[in-house]
This record gives structure tokens, sequence and C-alpha cells, in this order.
């Protein structure tokens, strides 16, 4: 069995409508680390030491966020800037996360169409993606296929999230069970609930 | 003269004269000088005893070297000691030498020249101390240096009234008796150096010096008893002063804490400083070495600069009496009878005094325009010589006729002082300014001074010393100095609203105040005086509320921290989590409050007045009403400014305000 542990990032999760049930869900998933960061660090005070003992016990690491702005809400750079130091990290002697797995779990407002190079934001939704995948490289961390919800207002309000959100719990626990076929899921460039690659 | 009369006379003459010389850049001790002379026919006339109120004046340099004492802890000492006496001990060697190489020239028996040699080879502590000190300079390296030499001569003093005895001229013999009354005032002064001692050798010689009674009151006890046993005494009486000094004070302190009086601490300090005076005449010890010592073994006491602010204004006084009593006594008949001779021989000595200072300098390594502060300064003679000269009178040693104008000579060197000191400032600062300057000393003011070490001061305090930065902290409650001193915190006894004691504590230097005493007007007051008088000084302020942040401000502080509302507020966040609000929700709440209450704190602040109590001020009444009724409509959802101003960024945008969302 993986260790997984899965950080949560939303800053206003009273207006929250996919991402708060998504991490509900999550705590009936058995033997899951789950860290709400901005509970946590409410202001944004976040201890290194605790943060890296906690990725050192863990072999697969989670982050859930709503995407804002293509990136991630400002409390998981901190974390970034904060966690992953030089020689803990990266750099010499930075090996300490060598041979682990980073997995995103995002929410987009925009469609999936809007995600393309005719689509009004002109890239996929990979190339937002593209920090935190390097960031995994250089940690020498895999960096595994995101698990995507695209037009996520819309579907919460028209009662289609269910599926994404139910998608989410066989995710985490496939994670942890070693049933998410990894290899075969990396070929695939997002993960959505229902979508090949999803469920092994 | 009455008392009151005379005390009017020299008050007035150093409150007029002294702040005309400080604005004309000749400093306090010119003035006090000056005065002197002025009022010295109105003496004279009145017959007033000048010599006698001299040596009680003297006292003033005891206090001062207790001062100076506090201002040096016992590891400084130790660290000055190779300077203390090697430079100490060569200048008063060399000097002593080199006046008397120039008196046997001038035709002197080898007997006499040694003696003058002696007298002219100390330097005046009162005059060069109080100037370095009112000019800054105490803690430059010619400031060090000058105080090393005059310390060494304050301890030289002793074994040269051994000496003066032996060099007594039998020839001179017939002449006595000289003014056995005069000698004595010079030798039996309580006040000061080696008085005991005067009485004690003068005995041994036997001759000259009849004891006139006052024997008693000196030390003559200690000469009947061996000289084992003297030294034993000595020794236990200086153990007497560091272990006393060390042990008792603090008991001491705690017990006078308990009248809530100012002026026991003040009765006290005076109280212990003549004590020790005593107890070191007793012993047939300098005074003034004894409190100096005293003062080194108080310097790491937390009750320091309450002692320094007690003991200054009367060392300040006697000083300047002293000052004043040293320019009353020229006596100008003599001096224009020899006006030439006398002139010839005071120039003649500072030079002589200025060239063995500067080598000394130069092998020293004192540099730049240091070596000229050290040479110039101390090229006087100084007020050890008023007393040694009376003793030579008094042992035969140099002829009276010769003596009266060596003392011209000593006090005409006293007085140039100012006058060398200008001329360093003036001519030889601005000259050596472009050399290339050597790092500052590290001194012992600290750049921050907390005024009251509370609950809340405490917090600063603790903050900014395990940053690594230097405080000096002052309290006023003893119970609470106790228990700081166990964990080892540094701090000083003192009521914080003495603006002398926030001088003592070294508000010049500081680089920041921070009050936070309990008392709110005092709080003010400090601010007040601060921010008028050290205009540049960072000053934080702890409010106790919202009238006085104005009150405050007013009072010219732009960095006013109310001292319940932090806690306040993140008891409310506290209370918004424990309610089921998420932390970052509760914290977005909070911070909108705080940012609300300054809006209001702001806005009430133009319709604040200090003249009339906040509650009889009708617009701020009417505002701070308008302001309260709009935050209570914001928190109970009535309006949505409040809310709104925390909420937004997170608000996710509403139906068909995605593109591309559109008809879903």
């Amino acid at each position: 069995m993986a260790r997984v542990i899965l950080y949560y990032a939303h800053p206003g999760q009273k207006f929250s409508q996919v991402n708060a049930e998504m991490y509900a869900v999550s705590g009936l998933v058995e033997g899951l680390t789950r860290v709400d960061l901005y509970a946590e660090y409410p202001r944004f005070e976040v201890n290194p030491d605790r943060e890296q003992k906690r990725l050192l016990e863990h072999d697969i690491i989670v982050f859930q966020y709503p995407l804002f702005w293509y990136s991630t809400p400002s409390l998981i750079k901190e974390w970034q800037d904060i966690v992953l130091e030089h020689g803990f990290a990266y750099g010499t002697g930075g090996t300490r996360l060598e041979g682990k797995r980073l997995m995103l779990a995002v929410t987009a407002a925009g469609p999936q169409e809007a995600f393309s190079p005719q689509g009004y934001q002109h890239h996929h939704l990979r190339t937002f993606l593209r920090p935190l995948q390097q960031m995994a490289s250089l940690c020498g961390m895999r960096f595994l296929p995101p698990y995507v919800l695209y037009g996520a207002l819309r579907e919460a309000r028209t009662g289609h999230a269910g599926a994404h959100v139910q998608g989410y719990r066989r995710l985490l626990e496939g994670l942890r069970d070693g049933r998410l076929g990894e290899a075969e899921a990396e070929e695939y460039e997002v993960l959505t609930a229902g979508a090949p690659g999803e469920e092994v | 003269m009455d008392f009151l009369t005379l005390a009017f006379i020299f008050l007035i003459a150093g409150v007029v004269a002294v702040p005309l010389a400080s604005k004309l850049g000749l400093g306090s001790v010119l003035g006090y000088l000056i005065a002197g002379i002025v009022i010295g026919p109105v003496l004279v006339a009145f017959n007033v005893d000048v010599i006698a109120l001299q040596h009680f004046a003297e006292f003033g340099v005891v206090m001062m070297l207790f001062l100076v004492g506090l201002e040096l802890e016992p590891r400084m000492l130790w660290q000055m000691r190779g300077r203390l006496l090697g430079l100490g001990g060569l200048q008063v060697g060399g000097t002593a030498l080199a006046v008397m190489g120039v008196a046997m020239a001038l035709g002197q028996p080898w007997t006499v020249a040694l003696a003058i040699g002696l007298v002219f080879a100390l330097s005046s502590t009162a005059i060069v101390l109080q100037t370095l000190n009112e000019k800054g300079l105490m803690k430059s390296d010619g400031g060090q240096a000058s105080f090393s030499v005059l310390l060494f001569q304050d301890i030289a003093v002793i074994p040269m009234l051994a000496l003066i005895p032996l060099l007594a001229m039998p020839e001179l013999m017939d002449m006595a008796p000289v003014d056995t009354h005069a000698v004595d005032s010079h030798t039996a002064a309580p006040a000061h150096h080696g008085g005991g001692h005067g009485e004690e050798t003068g005995n041994e010689t036997g001759d000259g010096a009849q004891d006139d009674g006052h024997g008693d009151t000196g030390p003559a006890w200690i000469e009947t008893i061996p000289g084992w046993q003297r030294a034993l005494i000595t020794i236990a009486a200086i153990a007497g002063v560091v272990v006393g000094g060390s042990l008792l004070t603090r008991p001491v302190f705690r017990f006078i804490a308990l009248a809530r009086l100012r002026e026991m601490f003040t009765a006290t300090a005076l109280m212990m400083v003549i004590g020790i005076a005593l107890l070191m005449t007793l012993v047939g010890l300098s005074p003034a070495l004894g409190t100096f010592l005293a003062g080194v073994v108080l310097a790491n006491s937390e009750y320091r600069h309450e002692l320094e602010s007690d003991i200054d204004p009367f060392k300040g006084l006697l000083l300047g009496l002293f000052f004043m009593t040293v320019g009353a006594g020229i006596d100008f008949g003599l001096l224009l009878e020899s006006i030439g001779s006398i002139l010839g021989l005071t120039v003649g000595l500072i030079a002589l005094k200025t060239l063995v200072l500067l080598v000394l300098a130069h092998v020293f390594g004192v540099n730049g325009s240091d070596r000229w502060l050290f040479a110039l300064g101390l090229a006087q003679a100084g007020e050890f010589g008023f007393v040694l000269l009376g003793f030579t009178v008094a042992n035969q040693v140099i002829p009276a006729s010769v003596a009266d104008q060596l003392l011209l000579v000593v006090a005409l060197s006293m007085l140039l002082t100012p006058a060398l000191f200008i001329a360093y400032e003036r001519f030889i600062v601005p000259r050596l300014a472009a050399a290339p300057a050597e790092p500052d000393q590290i001194d012992d003011a600290a750049p921050v001074i907390i005024a009251g070490h509370g609950r809340w001061g405490g917090i600063v305090n603790r903050m900014l010393v395990g940053a690594g930065y230097r405080t000096v902290v002052l309290d006023h409650s003893s119970a609470q100095l106790e228990a700081l001193r166990a964990f080892g915190i540094k701090v000083f006894f003192g009521d914080a609203s003495r603006p002398d004691l926030l001088h003592a504590a070294g508000i010049e230097e500081a680089q920041m105040l921070v009050v936070a005493i309990d008392d709110k007007d005092q709080a003010t007051e400090i601010v007040r005086h601060v921010a008028q008088t050290q205009p540049h000084l960072h000053i934080i302020a702890r409010a106790v509320d919202r009238d006085h942040v104005y009150e405050l401000y007013a009072a010219g502080c732009r960095d006013i921290i109310r001292e319940t509302f932090d806690s306040g507020v993140r008891a409310g966040r506290s209370a918004f989590e424990a309610l089921g609000r998420h932390p970052f929700e509760a914290e977005r709440m909070a911070r909108g409050f705080v940012e609300h209450d300054r809006y209001v704190l702001r806005e009430l602040a133009s319709l604040f007045r200090t003249d009339i109590p906040a509650h009889e001020n009708e617009p701020y009444v009417a505002r701070a009403r308008e302001i309260s009724e709009e935050m209570d409509a914001a928190m109970t959802g009535a309006s949505n400014a409040y809310t709104n101003r925390i909420d937004r960024g997170w608000f996710p945008p509403g139906e068909g305000e995605v593109k591309g969302d559109e008809g879903a």
C-alpha cells in the first residue's frame, strides 16, 4: 500500500462548489493523510520542518485546488517556496523526494474546448501546469497526469459534478492500493471522471 | 556672610555665567571660572574663606569618580590596566622629571625642583572629565587615554604625600611656622585626597605642621597600630566596599523602595557615596579612589542609572562651586605684580606637559585628533596641586614665596584649559578630520531604550534581545526587577518618567525609545518630552485606549500601538473559528475588522481635541455614532460593505459569466 498525502488548498471554501465536496469525500478514503492548507496556515506561516517530515512519510503527494489565474492559490506557492529547500528537495544533496510521485487534482472554470489552441485560453490545460511538472522533475519525482474537471462551475450548477467527486474517491483509493496503472496512465494528457485511464 | 546670601551669590553667578559661556561655545567650566573671578572681590570683601569652600566643593570630584566608575564595568577596567599603569606611570614620572629639570635650570635646589615636578605632574580631574563628558568625548580613544592617566594620578597622590616630607630642607625650618591654619585647611581637608596622609606624614617629620586638633577627625588612630594591621584594615575596607556594594545594594534599595518616595533614593545614594568616602579617609585611602571602586562594583547593578541620576546634580553643583572657587581664589594682586614671569611659567608648563603627553600618545598608539585631545586636555596642573603645594609648604619643602607663585600657575593653567579644548575643536579637529577615521569604539550605550518592563514592554524586550539588539530596560517596580534578574534579563531600576533618568540611560545615543509604562499620562509626558528634545529619535508608544492614541499623536509619537487591541482581535478570531468558520475565513474577517477599526480611528482623529474630554466633543461623538452604526449594519449583514471587503477575490463568477460556458 502506498502512503498518500492530500494537500487541499482553497482560500474561499464557503464558495466552493466542487472542491469542498471532493475534499469531503476524500475523508472516506482510509489511510489517506489530509491537509487543509488554508486551515493549517491561515496566516501563511508554513512550517518547513513539519512539511518536510510529512513529505518523507509519504510516497504519493496530491495537490487539490481550483485553477486560479493559470496557477495555484497563493498558499501553495508559499508552501513550495518554504518547504522545497535547496539541499532537501533539489540541488546538492537534495535527493530526499526522489522516486516519489506527484499528482494534481484541479478544477477549471473554463470548458474543455477553451483549453486548446483554437479556444480562448489558447493552450491545453497541461501547458498551464508546466511549472509544477518541472518542479516534480527537478525534485526527481514522477509527475502523474492531473485529474481535471473542466467547466467546474457549470457542472456544479447543473448537478453533473457528482461523477467527478465519486471518481476522485476511486482515484485516491486506486493510488493508495496501487490499482492505478501509472505507467499506462502517463500516456494520457489528463484524467477525467469516467474517461479511460481514470479507472483501471 | 550668612549661608543663604553666600549660596545666592554663587548660584546667581553660575546661572548667569554658564549659559552665556555655553552659548559662546566656551563650555561650562570656563563659565564657572569666569563667574568665580567676577565674584572674587565680593567674597574677599565679605571675608569668605574661599579655600575652605574649595575643599568642601572638591567632594564633587569624589562624586564624579563614583559616576565614572558606574560607567565602567570591571571587565573594562581590567582591559585598561596597560594604559593605566604604563601611560599613567610614564606621564607622572616623565612630567615630574622634565619639570624638575627646568626648575633646576631656573636655579631651584633639586629637592624643591622635584617637589614642583610632582605638583605639576598632576592634571585636573575635575576640569578634564567634566569637559570630556560635556563634549561627549569620554568614550573616544583620547578620552579613554586621558581617563587612564587621571586615574593613575589619583592613585599616585598617595605615595607623593609620603615622599614629599622626605624632601624637607632644614634651612626652611627656620621660616616655620607658616600659616598653619591655612596649611591645615589644605592637608586636613576631609573631602579630598590624602588629607589624612597629610597629617600622618606631617606628624612623622615632627615639625611645622602642628596638629591643630583636627587630627582625631582624620585617620590619626590608624597610625597608632602596627603596619601589618594597617594593611589588613585597608584591605578589609576595600573588600568591604566591593562585597558590600555587590551584595547590599539590592536589598537596601528594595527596602527603600517600600517608602515609595523619590527623595529616599537620593538620600540613600548620597549616604552611600559619603559613607564610602568617610571609610576610605578613615583607613587613609583616597576617597575618590574608594568611591570609584564602589562605582565599578555597581556598574553591573540594575540600580546604576538610578544612582547616576541621583548623584549627578550634586556632582554638577559641587564641581561648579569648585570651579568658581578656583576663579575666585586667583590673587590678582600678586599676579599683576609679576605677570610676566607667571604667564611665562604657565605657558611653559602647558607646553612642556603637552610635549610629554604627545610623545607618550605616540608610543601608546593614540592617533589622529585623539592624540591632541589627550595632550592638550591634560596639559594643565590640577586641583591636587593646591593640596600638594599647601602640603609642601607645611613640610618646609618649598618656600612659601615660591609656592604662592606656583599656586597662581596652577590656577592660571586650569583657567586656560577650556581655551585649549576650544583650540582643539576649532583648529585640530577640522584639520585631522580628513585623516582616515579609525573604527568607532563600541561603547555601552544601547540603541534601544525600553521604558517599562511589564508584560508588554517585556515582550518587546525579549523580541529585540532575541534578535541580537542591545537594549536598556528601565522599570520602577522592585519586585518585578527581582524576578527579571533571576532570568538573567538586564533591567535597570528607575522611574522612566524622569527625564534625567532617560538621559542617564543614554537617550542621546539611542536610536529608539519604546514607551511601555502603565501610567497613561506619564507615557504621554515622556513622549512629549523626548519628541521635543530628541526630534530624530523613533518613539514607539503603548496606548491604553483610543483617546490615548490621539493624545500620543498630539505629543509627537507616530508609531502608536494599542496595548489590548491586537490580543482582542485575536480573541475575536478564535471565537470565529470556534463558531465553525474556516480558519482562513476567520483570519480574513479579523483583518477586515482591523482595517475598518483603523479607518474609524483615522476618521475621528481630525475631530479629536486634547483640550476637552472626548464625551464633551460634540462633532467627535456624532461621527463616532455614525460610524458605529455603519459598523453594526455591516456586521448584521444589513450592508454588504464589510463582508464584501472580506470576501472579495474568492467570490466565484456567477451564471453565464464564464466564457464558453453560456447556454449550459
